[in-house]
């Protein structure tokens, strides 16, 4: 692997993070307004990015069936409409997600590594990564070890996303820092550091379980890991905020700041993705307010 | 302390007294900030606009807010995440709540009858509408836990059913409220359509619209929850077309639109069928404006078919 043959960081030394000029930095990305032309592509560029998320532990069948036919169908009655990047369902829905999305462009991912927590050994970590993959799993989404991160121990998580990573085989691997129990933007750097050399192809903010979720400083402090990482190695790593981001002008500042910071290479689903599920409705209520000039009612979009 | 000290303590004394009285001459008054009502806040208009409220003498008195379309939409988005709260609530406590908006008005009658004078009325025209709009809240408040009582209906069926029909709530309401009388105008298009679980978005009068942010500093402390009751102030003619073509808005309540307006209001709110209703008013202080007839304006027929007998 690549990541392995370079000389690695210490990861005790990642740069710190200026807190008050990243607070700064969004304020300034907020109060920007993206309007008309412009504003309908980048609510159509935040569709094709979305990953339609279902993670309840109520999920049935029937449930992640449904979502299936919302990713091809997001809303009928509008012609050119790209599809969303994928569906992200819990590991014993992998094969239903597989077989509701057969003939589409659009992906499985699934979680794994006993998402939410990530508590569990390390074998039963790979054993549920490569049953996932080969029930059809097109990306997978693991958890990092936050209890080993915060005793110090980044050889530790390190190895343990080098191992899972190797347990993906072919397919993408995105790693979820959960940054609401990070603490702080210090180690929301280190970890996206650790994460990107151990191999990851995405890192994402968080699980959706803990508040806060995704922010947009937070996503900040990643997407500039990803490049400082990018200049040192020339790879490219996705990013994938997640939870929390449920209307459509949050996405377009979210999209705002991918391309300050990473720019046009990144814009695209294949580096940059939404978590997320009430987003898809709010950014169709959205394209169907631009093109008619009527506000809109949820009561006319499907809930999933 | 020496003699001389003394005096010049009590001159300077003396000084600071006369300052103090010269300045009272000189005191800025402050002014309030009339802005908008949304979601249980008061922000200004996102648009930035305003315009000058004149006396009829020309003597500017205010800058109003001049609500855009972006603000009806950020009220809308209130006041339908606030309809389930609000219509959930038992029909004593909306009772409760439209009394405790009296009590209030009752307590602040001065200052609503000196601004409708500010505004143009006359000061005997002032007192009997402020008393008016306050007996008004009473009498929907009476209304809250009876109206259902009275227009609920147990249906004879040929089926082994138990058959009853009973008005509910429709949802966001969109009021424009008439240009005369900035107060008893207003109260009497809102209360019916509130007590009744709907929540609203109301567009004051043009005219007298600062009697409708008094009163919502009024609705703000009198536990009516945020969200339920939003009042903008603007230009009908700007925003009729947004009140009424707005998907998420149920009805369109108004009183005194021209023939034109209403045609306009009716052929943007066939988009998802909301209900038009022009009430006609002619006289806000007889019982046209105030009877149950106008709860069920903005209520809806629920019909239930229950098994019994198997």
């Amino acid at each position: 692997m690549a990541a392995a043959t370079q000389t690695l960081p210490d990861f005790r030394y990642s740069p710190v993070v200026d807190q008050v000029g990243v607070a700064d930095r969004i304020a300034r990305v907020t109060a920007r307004s993206i309007k008309k032309e412009s504003k309908i592509e980048a609510l159509k560029l935040a569709l094709s990015m979305l990953d339609l998320t279902t993670l309840d532990a109520k999920d049935t069948a029937g449930k992640v069936r449904q979502l299936c036919y919302k990713a091809r169908h997001l809303h009928d009655d509008l012609p050119d409409l790209p599809t969303v990047a994928a569906v992200c369902v819990y590991p014993n829905m992998v094969s239903v997600a597989k077989k509701a999305l057969e003939g589409s462009t659009v992906k499985v991912a699934s979680v794994a590594t006993a998402f939410p927590t990530g508590m569990t050994s390390l074998d039963i970590k790979l054993e549920e990564t490569r049953r996932v993959v080969s029930e059809g799993a097109d990306e997978v989404d693991m958890v990092i070890s936050r209890g080993r991160f915060f005793a110090g121990d980044y050889n530790y998580v390190f190895d343990e996303i080098a191992a899972v990573k190797e347990a993906c085989g072919q397919a993408h691997l995105k790693v979820i820092l959960e940054t609401g129990e990070l603490e702080t933007y210090d180690n929301v750097r280190r970890a996206s550091e650790i994460a990107m050399y151990a191999g990851a192809d995405f890192i994402k903010t968080s699980t959706g379980k803990v508040k806060p979720a995704a922010t947009l400083e937070v996503t900040l402090v990643m997407l500039e890991a990803i490049r400082d990482y990018y200049y040192q190695t020339g790879r490219m790593v996705g990013m994938k905020p997640a939870g929390g981001i449920s209307n459509a002008k949050l996405a377009i500042q979210y999209l705002v700041l991918l391309k300050e910071t990473l720019g046009e290479a990144w814009m695209t689903p294949q580096y940059f993705r939404f978590g997320a599920s009430s987003l898809a409705n709010d950014l169709l209520m959205q394209i169907v307010k631009q093109k008619t000039g009527i506000y809109q009612s949820i009561d006319y979009f499907s809930k999933d | 302390m020496s003699k001389a000290r003394k005096i010049a303590k009590n001159d300077s004394l003396e000084l600071i007294s006369a300052a103090q009285n010269k300045a009272e001459d000189k005191r800025l008054e402050v002014l309030k900030t009339y802005k908008l009502y949304i979601g249980g806040a008061f922000p200004r208009t996102e648009s930035g606009r305003y315009w000058k409220l004149k006396t009829p003498a020309g003597k500017v008195i205010a800058n109003v807010s001049r609500a855009s379309r972006k603000d009806f939409r950020n009220a809308v988005v209130a006041a339908r995440r606030a309809f389930s709260g609000w219509a959930a609530k038992t029909a004593y406590n909306r009772g409760q709540i439209l009394y405790r908006m009296a009590e209030m008005l009752e307590g602040r009658r001065e200052q609503f009858i000196s601004e409708l004078v500010l505004q143009g009325s006359n000061e005997n025209e002032a007192v009997r509408e402020v008393n008016a709009a306050i007996d008004r809240l009473v009498y929907y408040a009476g209304w809250a836990d009876k109206y259902q009582q009275v227009f609920s209906a147990v249906n004879p069926v040929q089926s082994s059913h138990f058959n009853f029909s009973l008005p509910e709530p429709m949802g966001v309401v969109a009021v424009i409220a008439p240009e005369s009388h900035g107060l008893l105008g207003l109260v009497s298009c809102i209360a019916p359509v509130i007590v009744g679980g709907n929540s609203c978005v109301v567009l004051s009068s043009e005219k007298q619209p600062l009697s409708s942010i008094t009163f919502a500093e009024l609705m703000e402390s009198s536990d009516v929850p945020a969200g339920a009751i939003n009042i903008l102030t603007g230009f009908r003619e700007e925003l009729l077309e947004h009140f009424s073509s707005h998907m998420d808005v149920n009805a369109v309540v108004s009183s005194d639109l021209e023939s034109a307006e209403l045609k306009e209001v009716q052929s943007s709110a066939v988009s998802n069928l909301k209900r038009v209703i022009n009430l006609k008013i002619k006289d806000w202080f007889s019982d046209e404006a105030q009877n149950p007839y106008l709860i069920m304006e903005t209520q809806e027929i629920k019909t239930t078919w229950h098994p019994i007998g198997l």
